[in-house]
């Protein structure tokens, strides 16, 4: 019972706020033309993402503009774009959606052990969150990828380029700051009445902390993952561009570095990927404004 | 005698909220003369403190609903433009909060911010203002003034804190103070001295003083006037020694004997008022108290009392349905030790 | 103070070595590909990896090559001074190749800096002081979009509207126009357009936080004092809302400052501007271990040393943080 009021009243809030509720049926729709892709391509009539259509390029072996065969066109080499952003969008919601998913994993069991346990505990955890915080992460990432992307991979092979590393330096970002956020919430949650009256109860460390801290927690959750969401995807798709992310399969971030050279004769190529992305970590960004003004409505704290 | 310097009436403060009309200030009227001292009482939520700002002209939101009057030396402040309201503040008017330290601006001298407020109404130079500033300092008994006003107020204590606060206030040598619980974020060693420094500049100064507290005992010993509010109304008001005395509202006598008082028994268990205070959005029916009051009968819940003079003692009102006779006879009980809920049957079955 | 400043010196010291180590550890430890045969060229013979497996002392153990790459950074232990390597490629220094490109990128930073700080703070301000106006909404919707629009699609987009050689209304200098100007005037031409890109998420990040800072702050008690104390709204609002609520904006410089010192790398990318960012970039494309390497560890020095000096700063622009 106890996890239920917070979050109920968390979401009369934020559905009064139309623009933001919008922004989540568009993301619920996005995620479902992810799943269902292939079955898209197949009803639209289109070839599969890495097929090339040469009867798609003119005389010069330049690529044609949408036409009804390919509503977005075709790429340089003759590739359908709709069926390349349409998996674009797989990639780009798999790789945000793990990466954020392991980082509030990581996070907050990390967060939660510093402030509840406390003591040297804490101490340590505090000390590596800051050391992450004050690092260039995306720097370091960004040698890493690039390290890892010839063709041997890393680790005698073992870390090879893609999405293992792209995730990688996703968590590696992320994780410290959701784990700052929860420590803070759990320290002051643990002083708390409820926290001592369960404690008074005789509830062990265990049952405090699943039954009484973690529902408290459940809102602000969602609210700074939806806020990281947007944040990783923009991570992903710039790692995609400058060619230290995913290769083996089409990504918004790439198809953008692809098409830098060709913005005067194929504008479509840059064109549709780039609104993909724009609309998606728009959409995002606007759900999770929505849920921080839903969450705390009297304060206007942007990150 | 004059015209009072404050006259507030009839005033209503509402704000209109997502959930509804809060009645924050529900028709308030009293009045304070020149240097006398009004304290007003009552628990938070109570309107106390949004009344206050308001005759300051400080309550900003724009969901803010006020209506009534409010007379500042002959002139109606509510009908006032903000640049007249801006002249009137801090030079007629002053106000000190509760939390000096979240009151001072954390990133500016102490003596500037004195200064700062100085320069606002009197046409004086930077250096004028500033020994001003450490005039006041010194005024208000803080040590090594000229030295002080150099320091940032992270660097004062709590009390000294406060101690700048008021020299801010006064600094324009203004006819009414309005202390929001000045006394409330301070030790309780501290809390003393800071309330004899008001009095002391009060009479020194010959300044009218409001103070706005949840706190009897605070205003014990320097109101002359005391009125105690509850859910956006004044229900009692009197001079200081009548509330004290003989007090006729129910929830006045919950505040009195939820004070420690120095001359009873050590065992005597303080009692607190049961209940919560009411929401301002639905307030109860009838009486807003009765939902609190031990002494309820079934006509309190319907009819909404009005604040009325009590019989025989000039300048005692009160908003309480309960027969004066049969308030008078409940407080001498619990004068005697009577509880509450004992002292209901008996007495108000003879009020029946 | 002093012991305030020899703590956040002493960190700065404390990540620049780890940084190094982690540097170290991903570019000499984690890639499976052998640097020498990298180093070799096309088709070597054995022999000559060999020799310059001896050369780069790829022969001897991880850890002797760590303190002698920890000995080329730093010119005190003994080795040969700063020194980040050489590129496989052009087989030149990387340092002097970074520090050739520097100016470059300060350049392209500093104007973005100036034009961001100069729209985004006057917007944010505004909006906070006229919160749910119509000003206010259709700044913030413009900002949240921009926001959302990764640089290199807004460069694109800028490109293919304004480049003089191929946009349709083709009014400013495109891609690659920095390369060919010739004089100052003409550099800062071509960067008009890098610079109002780069500056559009920026600001947009600005205004939002101080809008959301500066409504927070005007919530404050010491703001009732000030109105309290009968000054102007607008110096309650600017003396002292503004104050307190742009003072963590310096932090949230100091560091973008350091990141885009390191190498406005996408900016740099898309418009071709041949700066810290670009010359990483082409050396990922060519799998120029060294080069990265040497952009990455100068690119870390330059947030280490940018987030000191922000520390420092506060402590002046904070009167609480001398502690």
């Amino acid at each position: 019972m106890a996890a239920r009021s917070p979050l109920q009243l968390f979401w009369r809030r934020f559905r009064k706020d139309k623009v933001a509720l919008s922004a989540l049926v568009f993301i619920a729709l996005l995620i479902l033309v992810a799943i269902f892709a292939p079955v898209i391509r197949s009803v639209v009539g289109i070839p599969d993402p890495g097929e090339r259509s040469t009867d798609a390029l003119d005389a010069f072996g330049l690529p044609l503009g949408p036409t009804a065969a390919h509503p977005f066109g075709v790429d340089d080499i003759g590739r359908d774009i709709l069926a390349r952003v349409l998996d674009g969008a797989r990639l780009s919601l798999t790789v945000a959606f793990i990466g954020t998913g392991l980082s509030v994993l990581i996070g907050v069991t990390a967060g939660m052990i510093a402030g509840f346990y406390r003591g040297w505990v804490d101490t340590v955890i505090a000390r590596v969150i800051d050391v992450l915080l004050a690092f260039p992460v995306l720097l370091l990432g960004l040698g890493l990828a690039s390290a890892c992307s010839t063709k041997e991979g890393c680790l005698g092979g073992a870390l090879q380029p893609g999405r293992t590393i792209v995730i990688f330096i996703i968590v590696l970002s992320t994780s410290p700051y959701v784990a700052r956020i929860i420590r803070g919430q759990v320290l002051s949650l643990r002083e708390k009445e409820f926290v001592e009256a369960a404690r008074s109860l005789g509830a062990g460390n265990m049952r405090i902390i699943f039954r009484e801290i973690l529902p408290n927690l459940v809102a602000p959750i969602i609210v700074y993952a939806s806020l990281f969401i947007p944040a990783n995807i923009l991570l992903e798709a710039s790692l995609s561009f400058l060619g230290v992310g995913v290769r083996d399969q089409p990504s918004w971030g790439q198809m953008l570095a692809d098409a830098t050279g060709k913005v005067d004769s194929a504008w479509w190529f840059m064109f549709f990927p780039g609104m993909a992305l724009l609309l998606t970590v728009l959409a995002f960004n606007l759900v999770g404004d929505g849920m921080q003004d839903a969450l705390n409505p009297k304060g206007n704290k942007q990150r | 005698m004059a015209a009072p310097l404050l006259e507030v009436e009839n005033l209503q403060v509402h704000f209109e909220t997502e959930d509804g009309l809060v009645k924050a200030v529900d028709g308030i009227s009293y009045t304070v003369d020149r240097g006398q001292t009004l304290g007003i009482v009552g628990e938070s939520g109570s309107g106390k403190s949004v009344s206050s700002l308001t005759v300051m002209g400080l309550t900003r939101a724009r969901n803010a609903r006020i209506t009534g009057t409010v007379r500042f030396d002959g002139k109606d402040l509510l009908g006032t433009s903000e640049e007249d309201m801006r002249q009137i503040r801090g030079n007629d008017i002053a106000m000190i909060f509760q939390d000096p330290l979240s009151s001072l601006h954390p990133f500016y001298k102490v003596g500037a911010q004195i200064a700062e407020g100085v320069q606002a109404h009197r046409d004086v130079s930077k250096a004028q203002a500033w020994d001003r500033a450490v005039e006041m300092l010194s005024l208000v008994g803080i040590p090594e003034p000229r030295k002080r006003a150099d320091a940032y107020p992270h660097e004062f204590s709590g009390g000294m804190r406060q101690r700048a606060m008021i020299a801010m206030a006064l600094a324009n040598d203004p006819k009414l103070l309005i202390a929001d619980e000045p006394t409330t974020a301070l030790d309780v060693t501290v809390q003393a001295q800071i309330l004899e420094l008001i009095e002391r500049l009060q009479s020194e100064f010959d300044t009218a003083v409001v103070v706005i507290t949840h706190d009897l005992g605070v205003v014990a010993e320097m109101a002359d006037e005391i009125a105690v509010m509850y859910a956006g109304r004044i229900v009692e008001k009197a001079n200081t020694d009548t509330i004290f005395a003989a007090p006729e509202h129910p929830y006045t006598w919950g505040l009195l004997s939820s004070i420690p008082r120095l001359d009873a028994p050590r065992d005597e268990e303080l009692v607190p008022i049961a209940g919560r205070p009411p929401s301002l959005i639905n307030l109860p029916g009838g009486c807003s108290f009765h939902p609190r009051c031990p002494y309820v009968r079934e006509a309190h819940t319907k009819v909404d009392p009005e604040l009325k003079p009590v019989p025989g003692a000039p300048g005692h009102e009160v908003a309480c349905l309960l027969d004066s006779s049969v308030r008078r006879k409940l407080w001498s009980e619990l004068r005697s030790g009577v509880k509450p809920a004992e002292a209901r049957s008996d007495v108000m079955e003879e009020a029946r | 103070m002093a012991a305030y400043i020899a703590r956040r010196l002493l960190w700065a010291g404390f990540l620049l070595f780890v940084i190094s180590c982690i540097t170290f550890v991903i570019f000499s430890v984690l890639p499976a590909g052998d640097p020498a045969v990298a180093r070799a060229g096309r088709s070597p013979s054995p022999e000559l990896v060999e020799i310059i497996r001896v050369q780069l002392g790829l022969d001897k153990s991880k850890p002797e090559q760590f303190v002698n790459y920890i000995a080329d950074i730093l010119p005190f232990l003994g080795g040969n001074g700063i020194n980040f390597g050489f590129s496989y490629q052009t087989n030149t220094d990387v340092l002097p190749e970074i520090l050739e490109r520097l100016p470059v990128t300060i350049f392209l930073t500093t104007g973005a800096v100036i034009l961001w700080l100069a729209i985004g703070i006057p917007v944010g301000m505004l909006s906070a002081v006229k919160t749910g106006s119509w000003m206010d909404r259709l700044a913030m919707g413009v900002a949240l979009l921009f926001i959302s629009a990764p640089v290199y699609f807004l460069g694109l987009v800028a490109i293919f509207l304004f480049a003089d050689d191929i946009g349709r209304f083709p009014i400013l200098p495109g891609n690659s126009a920095y390369g060919d100007a010739d004089s100052l005037l003409g550099r800062a031409e071509a960067l008009i357009m890098p610079w109002c890109v780069l500056a559009a998420a920026f600001a947009a990040i600005y205004a939002r936080f101080l809008r959301g800072n500066l409504i927070d702050t005007l919530q404050e008690d010491y703001i009732r004092t000030a109105r309290a104390k009968g000054l102007s709204e607008r110096r309650v609002v600017f003396r002292h809302g503004v104050r307190a609520a742009i003072t963590p904006i310096v932090t949230l410089l100091g560091l973008d400052i350091g990141i885009l010192l390191g190498g406005a790398i996408l900016t740099e990318t898309v418009f071709n501007i041949p700066g810290i960012g670009r010359y990483a970039f082409n050396a990922i494309n060519l799998s120029d271990l060294p080069v990265i390497q040497g952009t990455v560890l100068f690119g870390a020095f330059f947030i280490v040393m940018m987030s000191l000096l922000v520390d420092i700063l506060y402590a002046f622009i904070d009167p609480r943080v001398r502690y």
